[in-house]
């Protein structure tokens, strides 16, 4: 049986493997795979042995407990750490080792749980650092300020104002970061990402210390930008209910290990992730 | 007008001057602390360097020709060619790019994450390694340095004066060339890193490396260029030394008068360093001259430490430093 008959629970097959939502959003191929991934701090093992996909457009949320090694494969992912056993496949082909900013220079952009912005510049100027990567004029066309740094600085502000505009923060445009109240500094850390126009988008707990209504709206915009922008999208969360309304897909990990991987609802009923999880929360 | 106030007003003067090449090392110190949390001890060694390799490639001097001599028992000194200043300058910012990707590449790549005590000791390392190659590789004599920069009594500057007080100031043309230059180097800079994209990712290095990473500009590329511009900047700074005292190892310890201008103009700020050099050249010239003849003189050699001490009480954080707040 194909994956889409047991995601769907009728034949939707596409070449690549790929399917049509419910909500009627095209799911992909396979842009990212992680096979056998094994990650170790001395003695510790963080992740055990761990493989899983994610598909051109999709919403797919890694979850678990505290201290389950999520943000660890999102840190996998994005380049902070290499694992010392298993390969990252990106758009099919298998990646070398690299640093982070070669992958962030991959179009694979990211958010962090304890936000990291740049705390003393404005949103404005924030937001326009994500555009580093599509800014290509050299020092000396830019010393002159001429012709084609003139115009690439307007496409990049342009983009920036539109990113801006979606995510709703026009009125804090010019303020310092640092003075901004905790859930716009995570609005602006998305917008920053986005401004990179990733084509694969991390979130570690982008809900993490938010009221309801901060979480509503940053649950919409994560909605929005897949849907708008077309991005694919990684999340990490602890917040069940939160990814369960979200995501097309979810792995669930527990100590290390992976213990669960599908559609929500698959995932809701699978016994280990009851036990390890879900169980302690609502029996 | 009475002739002490005009007196004070030429002394004034004359220690703005001194306090832009006070601001030029100060610059290079805050550029590297900015950039990497790393106090660089070296970069008064790095101006002395730099003047060192100026004079040498200028004159045709062969690097380490004692050392050569000494062990094939050759006799050579020299190329015996004279370059332009200009093309020796250009040489010199090569030599002081390449001391930046090495001191980068053999050092501080093998120490990311240390303590900030540790990256320090590393710099005193630096710094003595450097004088010794600089021995090594030009000598230890005394070398005049002369780029071609007006030097000498500024005439109009006297006149002008002595038609308006009936008394002329002495302000020396190469004080005035250095004033210019650093001006312009200043502004130059401050252009470069709020408007380039190089200086954005300088900036954003500064501000967090995680979240500079995260956006794909290389940290190491971001230091490379950090070093060369402090390095760059040390070469306009043992210019100005160079030719106004001559290159000489003393050199060095002038740049530790930059230690009580970052106290002053704060450790994390461009204007902080120039706006302290000023504060420290005037000071302590109008210092010596009102109170030197009183205490015996030659306050120029710790009016700038006690001054600082003083705003180590009062304002630990300096005139534009970023206030150091922490939570118990």
């Amino acid at each position: 049986m194909s994956l889409a008959e047991q995601v769907l629970g009728h034949e939707r097959d596409n070449e690549d493997g790929g399917w049509i939502t419910a909500d009627g959003r095209q799911i992909g191929a396979v842009m990212m795979e992680m096979k056998n991934i094994t990650l170790r701090f001395g003695g510790v093992v963080a992740i055990k042995d761990i493989s899983f996909d994610i598909r051109k457009g999709e919403i797919r949320a890694i979850i678990g407990p505290n201290g389950a090694g999520k943000s660890s494969m999102l840190n996998v992912i994005s380049g902070f750490y290499n694992p010392q056993e298993g390969d990252v496949f990106y758009l099919g082909e298998k990646r070398p080792k690299m640093r982070p900013y070669e992958v962030a220079r991959q179009g694979i952009a990211r958010t962090f749980q304890n936000i990291a912005l740049f705390e003393g510049m404005s949103v404005l100027d924030n937001v326009m650092t994500g555009r580093l990567n599509h800014m290509k004029a050299g020092v000396l066309s830019q010393a002159l300020w001429k012709g084609r740094a003139e115009r690439e600085e307007i496409e990049n502000r342009e983009k920036v104002e539109k990113i801006i505009d979606f995510l709703e923060i026009q009125n804090i445009r010019k303020k310092p970061v640092g003075s901004l109240p905790y859930g716009l500094k995570k609005r602006v850390e998305l917008a920053r990402a986005l401004a990179a126009e990733p084509s694969l988008l991390l979130l570690d707990e982008p809900m993490a210390g938010m009221n309801v209504e901060e979480k509503e709206d940053m649950s919409r915009f994560i909605l929005d930008v897949n849907d708008e922008f077309g991005t694919t999208i990684a999340l990490i969360e602890h917040d069940m209910g939160v990814v369960m309304d979200l995501s097309d897909r979810v792995v669930v990990m527990d100590y290390g290990k992976k213990i669960g991987d599908g559609t929500p609802d698959e995932v809701r009923n699978n016994q280990d992730v009851i036990d390890a999880y879900l169980g302690v929360a609502h029996d | 007008m009475p002739d002490q106030l005009l007196f004070a007003m030429e002394v004034f003067l004359n220690g703005l001057m001194a306090g832009v090449l006070y601001a030029l090392v100060a610059l290079g110190f805050v550029l590297i602390y900015k950039a990497s949390g790393i106090f660089n001890y070296a970069q008064g060694v790095m101006a002395l360097f730099a003047a060192l390799t100026l004079v040498g490639i200028m004159e045709g001097q062969v690097p380490f020709s004692h050392l050569i001599n000494a062990v094939f028992g050759t006799e050579i000194h020299h190329f015996g060619w004279h370059l332009p200043a200009v093309v020796a300058i250009v040489l010199t910012g090569v030599v002081m790019i390449a001391l930046a990707w090495a001191v980068n590449r053999f050092i501080f790549r093998h120490l990311v994450g240390q303590e900030p005590i540790i990256l320090f000791m590393a710099t005193i390392g630096l710094a003595y390694f450097m004088e010794g190659v600089g021995d090594i590789m030009w000598g230890a004599d005394i070398k005049k340095l002369d780029v071609g920069l007006p030097q000498g009594i500024n005439t109009w500057i006297d006149e002008s004066t002595y038609e308006i007080f009936g008394y002329g100031f002495f302000i020396d043309n190469l004080d005035l060339w250095a004033t210019g230059i650093a001006a312009a180097l200043v502004i130059a800079l401050t252009i470069f890193s709020q408007y380039s994209k190089q200086g954005r990712a300088l900036r954003a290095v500064a501000d967090d490396h995680q979240a500079a990473l995260s956006v794909g500009i290389s940290l190491n590329y971001i230091w490379v260029l950090v070093w060369s511009i402090a390095g760059f900047v040390a070469l306009v700074a043992g210019i100005m030394w160079g030719t106004k005292s001559g290159v000489q190892f003393s050199l060095s310890l002038i740049a530790l008068k930059a230690l009580p201008v970052l106290m002053l103009g704060g450790f994390t700020s461009i204007p902080g360093a120039i706006v302290g050099g000023l504060i420290i050249g005037v000071g302590e010239k109008l210092f010596e001259f009102a109170i030197g003849p009183l205490v015996g003189g030659a306050t120029e050699n710790w009016f700038a430490y006690v001054l600082a001490l003083l705003f180590l009480v009062f304002r630990p954080q300096g005139l534009f430093g970023e206030r150091i707040i922490e939570r118990v």
